[in-house]
């Protein structure tokens, strides 16, 4: 009893001093039932309650009535002194609460008065729409199931994967409408006039870009082919950055320059991602000091567990925990104890190993290089060849995907290599971790680098004459190659992780569950491992702001990507993987992968610039300025509405073999080719482009306008000057 | 803003009068938890009293000094598996033996609660780990921490020397002990106590 005693003092002396103790409900009773009953039935609590007041029953409701007449018998002075604090922490009851607050009120003046009421209002409406958002927010409901399932470190890596995705698509409706909205429609309507980029003679070879769709017979696997790598059909369309011809956009204000709003666009979404990174980076950082003993031991236990398995696993993440620690100091003792010659020995392990390493990744390096030369040797080959098919469709698709195969490939063998060498290099358990995360981060944005590189030296002007600042011979339009290089790596990495899972993860449940095998059992089941899967959705993301300058839409194809690897990588942690047996700090490791996007943003940024500075960009000249091979028929038009359209070429080659095309050009721009002696175009010209041109002898174009154009048409045939002409249409 | 209170003379109210009883629990609630028929406190008597449905009266000014062992308290599904849930109800029982009367046990959910102010938290906390309840924390309270946390795990030495680490971090006197000011100084910079130190109310069935 006395130890009791001794505890309701010292907490009575700590009540006495924090007003707040007053505010809980039990003292409350207290003072309702001291106030309304008689004293015989709260005589007793007063006694055993003496933690809140005196042990006399007077001075305890002497005490609470001057407690609650502190509002009332207040003066002046020291009611000011209040107004400053909360009117929450005060000791008062609510009635008194009510009454100071409305008294404050009408103290102020009219003004105040309305700004304190308009703050009042935009704090619940603000209150309001947070709990709006956050219920709208992507994916809540699931990110909540993993949490309580996993833990926070797997958390980090899906909420980290939202914000991607997120980021990705605001990317891509930057430059939705910014550049692509502005070109469709000024494609589709007649009210605007439409510059497009002239090649001046001297430059002709220059902006040469043949059209790249397939002639003859199209078997359907190359369809796939297209799809798969970006070539053929997909190059006319938006995707890629030589179908963007339009020079500016004349609305009846002002003059809407496209190349100069691709440039904005991606500084913009470059400096976006920058912002969005460092502002998710600041919110995260507030928790840095987590790793104090203190942490550990009074804040460890979550009060929230309720599950048996739950308590069980904090248990053991707990003293995983205390247990690396402890670990850490024997270490850090251990070397502080080292002899000299000890040292010296250590020293020269590291150093031999470090070169090893060195040795491995520039072997990888060289690997990508040779691989991605010879794939762009063997698509040269494809296409200067094309009607021959001497690679089976497997086979050429592998070619094409070289580059790819072989980064994945390093990608998957480098880390178990640098698993097995940290074991020698004899570090201390934390920094083993962070400093092999440290190699595969190096590895994976390397690679991307040799890969632009070997490209770029590919692309780049041979020994020989280069009018025109690059190897105009093998690549036309030298951007839209790249912009096909990044899609294919894009591609493949999602390929690659939906193959992983369904052709690795899920056997290994099958067999680890049905297999008794000693093999089988000491393998166990997949455990999800945070680091390589965030270094993923990393690289896959550098890809994207790399290549996004190149292809506009992969931001979008990112997206998409990520909302389905989202789906992926749930379904394969629900029915895969069991709960790591290490935990995973969260806090100290969202910094890291934060840091390692930042890099690869960086990384990203530095390519732009240089490809940007170095080569003559056809920017100037036109994107890649179209213009057909053969002999080209001129068309001019005279409209007499403010058109401006080229009718050189256009942004879509046709090639067809039949006799006949009809087309209604609501569609735009085609330039229509036949190989056929007769030709019969009929055109419906709703819109503006039309280039026609025909090989043949006899031609006949006829054009029905359902606007009221006058027009001309000139048909030079067999003209061999291949000068695009714009034709200004006039009033 | 409409709050839910208990008058013990004529009962449950729903009007925006003023309630002694319900500060803690409902300041910061929005108005739609509100309107959606959150009501912590009605939901709080229904928890206590299908603990001992027998023992606990349905009008709460019948016998309000019922108290309830601590072995009913720490059977809850939110305390079972807590290892300090046997120095949570001694904290919170009048006598330190365990035993909650319902006030008690409004006040254990109250300051465990996400509303409940930083201090209040910090304050019960330290009485929580206070095992030997002499005001302090003390190399043997910090260990028998660790102990409860690891369960047998870990050998005494290796808990002596985390304790050790624990006392040369926090303890800024220098007087071998933890006071409440230093206590206050360590968790302010701990980031996970406030979302650790609460517990997740399962609703009842007989609301």
């Amino acid at each position: 009893m006395d130890n009791v005693d001794g505890a309701f003092l010292s907490r009575r002396v700590v009540a006495v001093n924090n007003p707040l103790l007053d505010q809980l409900p039990s003292y409350q009773t207290l003072l309702y039932r001291r106030k309304s009953s008689g004293s015989s039935s709260t005589k007793r609590r007063r006694v055993s309650r003496g933690r809140y007041g005196s042990t006399s029953s007077g001075g305890g409701t002497q005490d609470v009535r001057g407690k609650c007449a502190y509002g009332r018998t207040q003066d002046g002075p020291s009611r000011s002194t209040t107004e400053h604090r909360l009117a929450r922490e005060l000791p008062l009851n609510m009635a008194e609460k009510r009454r100071h607050k409305l008294q404050l009120y009408r103290d102020l003046s009219g003004w105040k008065q309305w700004r304190s009421s308009a703050g009042h209002y935009l704090k619940r409406m603000r209150e309001e729409g947070s709990v709006v958002f956050s219920s709208m927010q992507l994916w809540r409901t699931d990110i909540h199931l993993i949490e309580g399932m996993f833990g926070t470190g797997i958390l980090s890596y899906f909420s980290f994967l939202r914000f991607l995705v997120l980021l990705n698509f605001m990317m891509f409706l930057l430059i939705f409408s910014f550049v692509i909205l502005p070109v469709i429609v000024a494609k589709r309507t007649l009210f605007l006039t439409v510059y497009v980029f002239v090649c001046m003679c001297s430059e002709i070879e220059c902006s040469v870009y043949p059209p790249r769709s397939r002639q003859g017979l199209v078997v359907f696997h190359q369809y796939i082919t297209d799809l798969l790598s970006g070539t053929g059909f997909l190059e006319q369309t938006y995707l890629f950055y030589g179908s963007y011809m339009v020079e500016s956009i004349q609305f009846p204000s002002f003059s809407y320059s496209v190349p100069i709003a691709y440039l904005l666009c991606t500084i913009a979404y470059l400096l976006l991602s920058l912002l969005w990174i460092v502002k998710r980076y600041s919110s995260v950082c507030s928790v840095c000091v987590s790793d104090s003993f203190c942490n550990k031991i009074f804040a460890a236990w979550d009060c929230c567990i309720t599950n048996e398995n739950a308590a069980r696993l904090k248990h053991k993440s707990l003293l995983y925990e205390l247990k690396t620690d402890l670990e850490e100091e024997r270490i850090r003792q251990k070397i502080a104890e080292r002899s000299r010659q000890e040292k010296c020995r250590i020293y020269t392990l590291r150093f031999t190993l470090n070169l090893f390493v060195i040795c491995v990744l520039a072997a990888c390096f060289y690997a990508i290089y040779i691989a991605t030369i010879f794939s762009q040797q063997i698509q040269a080959q494809v296409k200067c060849t094309c009607a021959s098919q001497q690679y089976t469709f497997i086979v050429a698709l592998i070619f094409e995907y070289l580059p790819s195969i072989v980064i994945t490939m390093a990608n998957f063998i480098t880390p178990i290599i640098f698993t097995i060498i940290i074991s020698f290099e004899d570090y201390s358990p934390a920094f083993e971790i962070r400093f092999t995360l440290l190699r595969c981060v190096f590895m994976r944005l390397a690679s991307i680098g040799v890969l632009l590189f070997s490209l770029w030296s590919q692309i780049r002007c041979p020994e020989t004459d280069c009018p025109c600042g690059y190897n105009k011979k093998l690549y036309p339009c030298w951007e839209t190659h790249v912009g096909q290089e990044m899609y294919k790596l894009l591609i493949f990495d999602f390929l690659i992780i939906g193959a992983v899972t369904l052709f690795v993860e899920f056997p290994r449940k099958i067999l680890v569950n049905h297999c008794d095998y000693a093999l089988v059992k000491w393998l166990g089941q997949q455990e999800f491992a945070i680091p390589h899967n965030v270094l993923e959705i990393i690289y896959g993301q550098t890809i994207c702001w790399i290549g996004a300058f190149y292809c506009p839409l992969l931001p979008a194809i990112n997206t998409i990507k990520y909302y389905l690897v989202f789906y992926i990588k749930k379904v394969t942690l629900v029915n895969n993987c069991r709960p790591a047996s290490r935990p995973f700090r969260a806090s100290s490791s969202t910094f890291f992968f934060l840091a390692v996007l930042l890099i690869g943003l960086v990384l990203a940024t530095v390519p732009i610039i240089v490809m940007s500075n170095t080569h003559t960009h056809t920017l100037s000249t036109g994107y890649c300025a179209h213009y057909s091979e053969h002999d080209s028929v001129s068309n001019t038009h005279t409209h007499t509405h403010t058109h401006t359209h080229t009718l050189s070429t256009g942004y879509c080659a046709h090639y067809s073999n039949t006799h006949t095309h009809t087309h209604t050009l609501s569609t735009g721009y085609c330039a229509h080719y036949s190989e056929h002696d007769s030709v019969s175009n009929t055109h419906t010209l709703s819109t503006v482009y039309c280039a026609h041109y025909s090989e043949h002898d006899s031609v006949s174009n006829t054009h029905t306008h359902t606007h009221t154009h006058t027009h001309t048409h000139t048909h030079t045939h067999r003209v061999l000057a291949t000068v695009p002409i714009i034709v200004s249409m006039t009033q | 803003m409409q709050k839910y209170f208990y008058r013990p003379s004529t009962g449950w109210h729903c009007r925006p009068i003023e309630s002694i009883y319900m500060y803690p629990l409902c300041t910061g609630l929005t108005h739609s938890q509100l309107m959606l028929g959150f009501s912590p406190f009605s939901r709080l008597h229904g928890r206590f009293r299908e603990l001992a449905p027998n023992l606990v009266p349905l009008d709460y000014t019948n016998n309000p000094d019922i108290t309830l062992t601590s072995c009913l308290i720490t059977a809850m599904p939110e305390l079972k598996e807590n290892p300090f849930r046997q120095r949570i109800v001694e904290t919170f029982s009048e006598d330190g033996s365990g035993d909650l009367s319902f006030s008690d046990f409004v006040d254990m959910f109250s300051i465990l609660s996400e509303m409940a102010p930083l201090d209040l938290k910090i304050t019960y906390a330290f009485k929580i780990y206070d095992f030997n309840m002499d005001g302090f924390l003390c190399e043997q309270d910090v260990e028998e921490v660790v102990h409860r946390l690891t369960g047998e795990e870990l050998k005494p030495e290796e808990r002596k020397l985390v304790s050790h680490r624990v006392m040369e971090e926090a303890d800024l006197d220098g007087d071998g002990k933890l006071s409440l000011t230093d206590f206050e100084n360590m968790i302010s910079k701990a980031p996970d106590f406030i979302s650790r130190f609460k517990l997740v109310s399962i609703p009842c069935e007989c609301q």
